[in-house]
């Protein structure tokens, strides 16, 4: 049972992206930007090629603080800064490139207060592509398990 | 200050798919026993759910003529998301855009854009900013 306590590590979450996790976010979402699907478009404006949508690497840290609580409705406000694009690999003969982009996330419980009378976490975030931090000052408050 | 948008009505199959996009398997964001069980009236959205109805708010802001943004370029800086309660399957948003910010810097304009969203009793339900970039016109890199 965790007991969710002041410098607590989040289990870490690692994430494949390739091409078609883009196409069924940008789909899911409704960001059809196309430099998250052509490469053309991607380096037209200086991208090595087509990079995940910021947003999908916000939601995929979201999902490892949402699943280390067991609960997707505990987020009160949750924040992040862009660093970094993550360029993701075209497919190959149609199939995606089972290495893809590699997204790293790990994630520390820094303070515990209560507020209101709810036991309130704020979750430092980091993410990683290729040893680089792609989120910045990425924090998240939740309420925590009783 | 936008107009109110029009309500978007959160769907239970919206939620499923958006969450299955981002690999989010909670069974409160797809079996809706589940989700009542823990005491919510219907699915819950994952937080970042928001872009799915904020970003045509903000898209269509960002493509008035009048509002003079280059939108073709457009990098998304950063993000934030506060909410008053969970988004649920059932919901209907209205939401609002507002400029909070716009500054330039080293000829990059930044514009944080927010959007507070409303529920059909009128409650707020959350707010998000996001931070966009793009190049001034006329400034060379």
């Amino acid at each position: 049972m965790t007991t969710y306590a002041e410098g607590d590590e989040l289990p870490p979450l690692r994430v494949t992206l390739n091409r078609t996790d883009l196409v069924r976010y940008a789909a899911a979402s409704g960001d059809l930007n196309p430099i998250h699907w052509s490469d053309r478009v991607a380096q037209q404006v200086e991208l090595p090629g087509v990079v995940a949508h910021g947003m999908l690497t916000m939601a995929l840290a979201g999902r490892m603080v949402t699943t280390w609580l067991a609960d997707p409705a505990a987020v009160r406000s949750y924040q992040v800064r862009f660093t970094r694009p993550v360029p993701v690999p075209d497919v190959v003969d149609g199939v995606d490139d089972p290495g893809g982009a590699v997204i790293e996330l790990s994630g520390t419980l820094r303070s515990v207060e209560m507020v209101n009378g709810v036991r309130t976490g704020r979750v430092d975030i980091k993410a990683t592509f290729e040893g680089k931090t792609v989120l910045g000052r990425a924090s998240a408050v939740v309420s925590l398990p009783h | 200050m936008s107009q109110p948008s029009p309500p978007y009505q959160v769907g239970r199959e919206k939620i499923r798919e958006f969450a299955t996009a981002i690999g989010e398997r909670s069974p409160m964001c797809h079996d809706v026993v589940a989700a009542r069980a823990a005491g919510h009236p219907d699915l819950v959205a994952p937080p970042t759910f928001t872009v799915v109805f904020t970003m045509p708010r903000i898209e269509a802001l960002l493509r008035e003529p009048a509002f003079g943004w280059r939108f073709e370029g457009t990098v998304h800086g950063g993000q934030t998301i506060e909410f008053h309660r969970p988004i649920c399957a059932g919901d209907e948003l209205i939401t609002t855009v507002e400029v909070k910010n716009l500054t330039i810097r080293a000829g990059t304009h930044m514009l944080t854009l927010r959007c507070e969203s409303s529920d059909q009793f009128g409650k707020p339900v959350c707010a998000t900013e996001a931070l966009l970039l793009s190049q001034a016109d006329g400034d060379t890199v």
